[in-house]
């Protein structure tokens, strides 16, 4: 066999195999049955949802937390600090773990000691009260920063008007801080759409879980991880877009950040 | 004299800080401290005391070095998205983007389950020197975290490298310095001098992931925990002992960081 006989019969042998290879990751990632996409979907649905209500659930716990570090009594703002600084020290891991035993245990406890059955706790529900609490924590610091930076006069101003509290909260101090606020919770977001893949080490079905079981089952690992690698940074993107309609509009009225340098 | 003075003030600190209130916490939480050492079972320490060491070690090991190697990669990125042309920005910004906007979870599996899987079809791979250590857990997680570190890093070094004033490179210029003594002597030590605040945050955020190394069979601190919880059946004290020695090394990182920002001259640009 000549030189140029191998290299052609190497030539038609590599072809031969990428257009299997192309072809079997085609059926791989289908999103109909044989394939595995449905399944990518579906955990990527998971994800956003735990995503979604864990921001939520942290916006509130952060908007309480904040009040609470910068109007309330020496052991509120003890406790407060006590809170963010415990979870912002240990790892999301660990804390995901005690949180999600400790939580169901003191559930199922409290239900057993009322008289009612024990229950088993969603996975959905559980991930999303786990996230928002280390969220909150986060979301603490961003917010009392935000809060802050706005212009005494303006708290002063509508105090002077005779706002009640619950008023001058809603009508100035979260649309004021809002700018401020932004920057860090839309960072906030994307570091809670990544965490979500954490909870695939506790057992909750999401993207990452689901990649997994994908490539366990196919092994074709590379192309699944890959994959789900795709999906996330398509999310990560999209939220980036998203962010900067609202940054825009949170800004409404104010002087753009280029004239400002 | 001047120690008198200095024993005073902290005394006076101390009674400004020691509340009524902040005693009965610290009470509180002594107690709290007190209820678990006596209340819960810890007669497996001694078993796994050893192993729980080598597990710390090991933690702190992979930090140090996914740190080290992850910043060295971090400048060259800084640097080309900085000032490089497009053909050095672009590939460095689109590296940035994929590694924060992907979680390490998800690279580490990448790499570890899909480029360990792949590798082992290429002869030439397995009859080379790198085989052994390829056929291992640690390199593929020295190799995600250092990636990751090196993403987050590279971005905060962009703009620790866009702020130094350009007067100080032209007066370096204008004294006749190369341009790489200008890099070595004026432009990355006020870059670093810029950047050490955050590095702080990225260090410990980087401890933090370190435990996610434990999911490829690296044994590190978090495994020898889950080791624990599944010979002893006991689920609280392995995962409240492992959150105490992750505060403490939180802790003693952020010491350690806050007294080398104290001896930098902080007039700087």
């Amino acid at each position: 066999m000549t030189a140029a006989d191998a290299s052609n019969s190497g030539t038609t042998l590599i072809d031969a195999l990428l257009s299997a290879s192309a072809a079997g990751i085609i059926e791989l990632l289908s999103p109909y049955p044989p394939g595995w996409g449905g399944a990518l979907l579906v955990g990527l649905l998971h994800s956003i949802e735990i995503a979604l209500g864990a921001t939520c659930l942290g916006l509130l716990i952060g908007t309480g937390g904040a009040y609470g570090k910068l109007y309330g009594g020496p052991v509120v703002r003890d406790l407060l600090a006590v809170y963010t600084t415990i979870v912002r020290a240990v790892p999301e891991l660990v804390l995901i773990l005690l949180l999600y035993y400790a939580g169901t245990d003191l559930i199922n406890q409290a239900l057993t000691a009322m008289g009612y059955q024990r229950v088993d706790i969603s996975g959905l529900a559980a991930g999303i009260a786990v996230l928002g609490f280390v969220q909150g924590a986060y979301s603490t610091e961003v917010i009392r920063g935000a809060i802050l930076a706005i212009p005494q006069g303006q708290i002063e101003a509508a105090r002077a008007y005779g706002m009640s509290p619950g008023l001058l909260l809603r009508r100035i101090t979260l649309p004021a801080m809002l700018p401020f606020a932004i920057p860090g919770l839309a960072n906030l977001w994307l570091i809670a759409t990544k965490d979500t893949a954490l909870l695939a080490v506790v057992g909750f079905y999401e993207l990452a879980l689901a990649t997994r079981q994908a490539a366990g089952v196919t092994k074709a690992y590379f192309t699944f991880f890959f994959a789900a690698g795709v999906l996330y940074l398509l999310l990560s993107l999209f939220s980036n877009l998203i962010i900067g309609r609202i940054e825009a509009w949170s800004r409404r009225g104010m002087p753009s950040l280029k004239e400002a340098r | 004299m001047t120690g008198e003075t200095a024993i005073i003030n902290i005394v006076a600190r101390t009674s400004l800080w020691l509340q009524p209130h902040r005693i009965v916490l610290i009470l509180v939480a002594l107690g709290l401290v007190l209820g678990a050492t006596f209340f819960m079972r810890w007669d497996w320490l001694p078993q796994y005391y050893e192993m729980g060491l080598l597990g710390i070690w090991r933690s702190l090991w992979i930090l140090a070095v996914t740190c080290v190697l992850g910043f060295l990669l971090a400048v060259p990125l800084g640097l080309a998205q900085a000032t490089g042309s497009f053909w050095f920005a672009a590939p460095a910004k689109v590296f940035c983007t994929v590694i924060r906007g992907t979680p390490l979870l998800i690279q580490l599996w990448l790499l570890y389950y899909g480029l360990g899987s792949l590798f082992p079809q290429y002869p030439w791979i397995r009859e080379s020197w790198m085989w052994p250590y390829l056929r291992q857990a640690w390199p593929y997680g020295v190799l995600a975290l250092t990636l990751s570190f090196a993403g987050y890093e590279g971005e905060v070094m962009r703009g620790a490298f866009a702020g130094v004033p350009k007067g100080q490179l032209e007066a370096a210029r204008a004294f006749g310095m190369t341009r790489w003594k200008t890099f070595r002597r004026i432009w990355l030590p006020q870059a670093f001098y810029r950047a050490l605040p955050t590095l702080t945050g990225e260090t410990v955020l980087q401890l933090k992931s370190t435990p996610l190394v434990a999911t490829i069979s690296v044994i590190d601190i978090f495994a020898v925990s889950s080791k624990v919880r599944q010979d002893t059946y006991l689920t609280y004290e392995p995962l409240l002992l492992l959150a105490l020695i992750y505060m403490t090394i939180t802790g003693i990182l952020v010491f350690a960081f806050s007294r080398i920002e104290a001896r930098i001259p902080n007039k700087i640009g």
